[in-house]
């Protein structure tokens, strides 16, 4: 295992930076300075039927000044990494500050954090950015023949590759330097005939992990991948075959490759306490999960255990400290069916009361001030629960539901609609075939109140997304979702091909 | 910055030992973003980046981008980019680079965005506060000042500059305790150049209109689109309309069995889909500037003109964005992807307001948000109606009703198009943030889908 910050990056000057930086705003009378160097290295490679379409290597890099000056904030970022660069930083963010101080009604105050210092690396085994391109592209390429070779009519391969380097330094004495690598391949394959055309994506989610995750087996713990694409031909020619589903309310047991990403939508954002308390109402939205309804509100049924961490191993929010420098853990979000805890960052937990914040804010870039993002926020299993097989034996008339596809919510965490990869009728208790165009529609609340049974740990997966979006100017991260299996009762299903007919 | 882009740009040109693109991007922005009538963040940056494609044997492309370079670190990137096409596969999209010539404005140092920059707007927004303090209400939002200059030269002569200043403003105004929400939003070349007060006027007014609420269910209605929600659903389109998906089948725009439907009538109505890198009210860049290889877009694309294309005229298919690589595929003519959008339709006139005067019962919206693919083949998208949703009874607003989740393809609204109003600037309430130069009109459309009831305010 990797498990030293790379000298690339711990060989710049980074505490000439932050003692520049910091000591400049000191000066200018903040009570709060912030300094993060970061480098952000992002491969991209894609395959369009076995030939390269597009590859790129791009490094992002740069600093950033985040102050409270007399209650209010301001933050200044620049590509430039040298002392010079970061007083300049220092003295624009102490500028935008003042040039924002007539519209700031609300003094902002940062919940306290002990110092922290010491270097972080993620669980990874081969830096992706240590394997050679034409090995990288090699790979690629045999996963594409092996899928054409079977009969498929297109194929589209890719993977993500990221490595994040990061320092953080503030007033308050904390010095952090932590890298985080991650990975996302997938592949896609296409169909047609006279029955029309269908795709279908491999389930691998997006992980943190490094490239071990591509040339490993399910033997050496990470993906199958050989099986993944051994089956994919086969399964998306029985898709395209598929009956259309007939509208109706169905048992749904939902595969976690599936469920990662409701929760992501409706339970990742809905307890995210800036989106509750209105910060970001102008654009991500708000949530139904209201401040006021902490401990009291009914999320669901009492099989409904979530947690937020960022600290799972192989996590995509996984991290040593935020981007506030504040030791990262593990809390409850719903225990037994009822809102017990919000996502926090250290302004809103000053804000709400509490003493200190749970560790989650996180910037994109140096480019971007931190702000309240998604910590890997989990199902947890029944500690006895069934399998999946289990689940599909007690349910008389239902979907199997697998894979994730297209998602939507609505502004307040409430309305929701997905689709899938792939759906298998369930009738007395066995699969009975695949079908296809179905989209699952909820409220929350109700959805969640649904589920009668909770998987066991066996079939606990954790999945995830690179490309959770939010606040202004956007920014991007990655989160990861652990969760079992589960059995949704009397859910609505729509047909999506009669959902387009006019 | 302390160095020239030019400087970084020739400097990678010599140490390049083969065919060569050099892209360096500045960007420098400010921005505000307020909730509750009070700041909740700000910032200031300045970035520069510096793309180089390598070419090798013709067909090989490395492509490694770095911000921060500084002068001496060039031709190590170059070096890095050399490598890695080397070691490449060969490209799909490989193309012999494009001829040209060095511009004047080449040597030009980017356009750089200040503090003082968000003056005007900061004055504004105190008294927009104020005033929505007096009456009870809350404003949300956010506004920007974007400056981003490109700066290529390639090996084959090609030295430009492209500057590209963009503006956006986004008023989200709430009544006490949230229960009623208006948005109005724009996008300009400055911020000095926006109408705060006027987007203000506008969210009131709205605000107003919510004041009697009417119970309505899920079901298809007879909806006026106004310009921003044509915006988020045509650049949904234009976006997913690549030739080489669509020559695959594999989208809206194809055959399911292969081949494009360019040439085929998608509406009775004479709606005209453009874009135009020369249009007044949107101007872009008129060159293409790729820093990766995509559907809609190719390295060995960069300094080729992009001129005016026409994808739907008077209602029929008429072109498809991409590359010299997918428009050979697909047999079309090149047609590359435009940073700007307009939809029009001739002989229309009249504003949002027009169009409802005509609707004896249906659907006035606001914007469309969280939208997304639902099945390619037909774009059918999912997505949520926000910040006012109107009952339109005898021509008149008479009500604010629920938000709803709507299931529509907007390929397949444009069949059911019954008027369209003026075309004007627009800012999609969603994708505004990405692809911010369009001009919509507002469009009656017959049944649109509202699939579901959603309780979000």
């Amino acid at each position: 295992m990797t498990r030293e910050v790379n000298p690339d990056f711990t060989s710049l000057p980074l505490q000439a930076l932050a003692d520049a930086a910091l000591q400049r705003a000191r000066d200018l009378g903040a009570e709060h300075a912030d300094l993060r160097v970061e480098r952000v290295r992002r491969s991209d490679l894609r395959l369009r039927d076995g030939q390269l379409s597009g590859a790129g290597d791009g490094t992002d890099a740069g600093l950033a000044v985040r102050v409270v000056l007399d209650g209010t904030w301001g933050f200044c970022a620049s590509s430039d990494l040298t002392t010079a660069s970061a007083v300049a930083a220092a003295e624009q963010a102490v500028a935008m500050a003042r040039v924002s101080q007539p519209l700031s009604t609300e003094r902002v105050e940062l919940a306290p954090e002990p110092a922290h210092s010491g270097h972080w690396v993620s669980s990874y085994a081969i830096d992706p950015f240590d394997v050679p391109v034409a090995d990288q592209q090699g790979l690629l390429e045999d996963w594409s023949r092996r899928l054409l070779a079977d009969g498929v009519d297109h194929v589209d391969a890719e993977v993500d590759a990221v490595k994040e380097q990061k320092l953080y330094a503030d007033l308050g004495g904390t010095f952090t330097v932590q890298q985080r690598v991650r990975v996302q391949p997938a592949v896609t394959v296409v169909v047609s005939s006279s029955e029309g055309i269908e795709t279908m994506r491999s389930l691998a989610p997006p992980v943190g992990r490094g490239w071990e995750y591509l040339a490993g087996t399910a033997a050496q713990g990470v993906w199958d991948w050989d099986g993944e694409l051994a089956q994919l031909p086969a399964l998306v020619v029985e898709k395209l075959k598929a009956p259309s589903v007939e509208p109706g309310r169905y048992d749904l047991v939902i595969d976690p490759s599936n469920l990662w990403l409701t929760i992501h939508e409706s339970i990742g954002h809905a307890t995210e306490l800036d989106r509750a308390l209105g910060y970001e109402a102008a654009y991500a939205g708000t949530s139904f999960a209201t401040h006021d309804q902490l401990g009291t509100l009914r999320y669901g049924s009492e099989a409904m255990n979530v947690t937020g961490d960022r600290i799972v191993e192989h996590g995509l929010a996984t991290t040593g400290w935020d981007d506030e420098g504040v030791a990262t853990q593990s809390f409850d979000i719903v225990r037994d069916g009822r809102l017990v805890g919000y996502q926090l960052d250290r302004r809103i937990a000053r804000l709400t009361g509490l003493e200190r914040s749970n560790g989650c804010a996180f910037a994109d870039s140096s480019s971007h001030v931190p702000i309240q993002r998604m910590a890997n926020v989990s199902l947890q299993p029944a500690p006895d629960g069934p399998t999946t097989a289990d689940l599909i034996a007690g349910v008389e008339r239902g979907v199997y539901v697998v894979g994730d596809k297209s998602w939507s919510i609505d502004m307040q965490r409430y309305n929701f609609q997905f689709t899938g990869q792939r759906f298998y009728s369930i009738v007395d208790g066995r699969l009975a075939g695949m079908v296809k165009d179905l989209a699952y529609q909820a409220t929350t609340t109700d959805f969640w109140g649904s589920m009668t049974r909770v998987g066991g740990p066996s079939t606990w997966v954790l999945g995830g997304a690179f490309n959770c979006g939010k606040g202004q100017p956007g920014q991007v991260a990655a989160v990861s979702h652990g969760c079992p299996s589960a059995l949704f009762t009397g859910v609505r299903v729509l047909n999506t091909t009669a959902e387009g007919t006019s | 910055m302390n160095v020239a882009p030019a400087e970084l740009a020739d400097r990678a040109l010599a140490a390049a030992t083969g065919p060569c693109v050099v892209l360096v991007d500045v960007t420098s922005t400010a921005n505000l973003r307020w909730a509750a009538n009070t700041l909740t963040t700000n910032g200031l940056t300045s970035a520069y980046d510096v793309t180089v494609v390598a070419v090798h044997d013709g067909t090989r492309a490395g492509v490694v981008s770095r911000a921060g370079v500084r002068p001496d670190d060039v031709a190590g990137l170059v070096a890095d980019a050399e490598s890695a096409a080397r070691l490449a596969s060969p490209s799909q999209d490989a193309a012999p680079l494009a001829g040209g010539s060095a511009h004047d404005s080449f040597g030009e140092p980017p356009a750089a965005v200040t503090p003082s920059d968000l003056g005007h707007l900061a004055g504004e927004l105190a008294r927009v506060f104020d005033a929505a303090r007096s009456v009870g209400h809350e404003h949300f939002g956010y506004a920007e000042q974007v400056s981003r200059s490109t700066y290529l030269a390639t090996s084959t002569g090609i030295r430009l500059r492209h500057v590209q200043p963009t503006a956006l403003v986004q008023l989200n105004g709430k009544s006490a305790g949230r229960t009623r929400s208006a948005w109005a939003g724009t996008s300009a070349r400055s911020l000095d150049a926006v109408d705060v007060a006027a987007l203000s006027a506008e969210v009131t007014e709205r605000l107003g209109w919510q004041a009697r609420r009417v119970e309505l269910g899920a079901g298809r209605y007879d909806t006026v689109l106004p310009p921003s929600a044509v915006a988020d659903l045509m650049v949904y389109a234009y976006e997913s309309a690549d030739a080489r998906t669509a020559h695959e089948g594999r989208s809206v725009f194809g055959h399911s069995g292969g081949g494009t439907r360019v040439g085929d009538r998608l509406t009775e109505v004479p709606l005209t889909l453009r874009s135009d890198p020369d249009h007044p009210d949107l101007t872009c860049a008129a060159t293409v500037l790729a820093t990766s290889s995509g559907l809609l877009g190719s390295v060995f694309d960069n300094g080729l003109p992009i001129g005016a294309s026409t994808w739907i005229d008077a209602g029929t298919l008429s072109a498809l964005p991409g590359t010299r690589h997918s428009a050979s595929l697909a047999g079309l003519p090149f047609h590359p992807f435009v940073d700007n959008l307009e939809l029009t339709c001739p002989g229309s006139a009249g504003s949002t307001l027009d169009l409802v005067g005509d609707l004896d019962r249906g659907l006035l919206l606001t914007c469309v948000w969280y939208v997304r693919e639902v099945d390619p083949h037909t774009l059918l998208l999912t997505g949520l109606t926000r910040d006012g949703v109107y009952l339109v009874e005898g021509g008149e607003v008479t009500g604010a009703v629920t938000n709803f989740r709507f299931n529509e393809s907007p390929v397949d609204l444009l069949g059911r198009v019954e008027a369209a109003g003026a075309s004007v600037p627009a800012l999609g309430r969603e994708m505004g943030d990405y692809f911010s130069r369009t001009a919509m009109p507002p469009l009656r459309v017959r049944g649109f889908n509202c699939s579901s009831v959603s309780q979000a305010s």
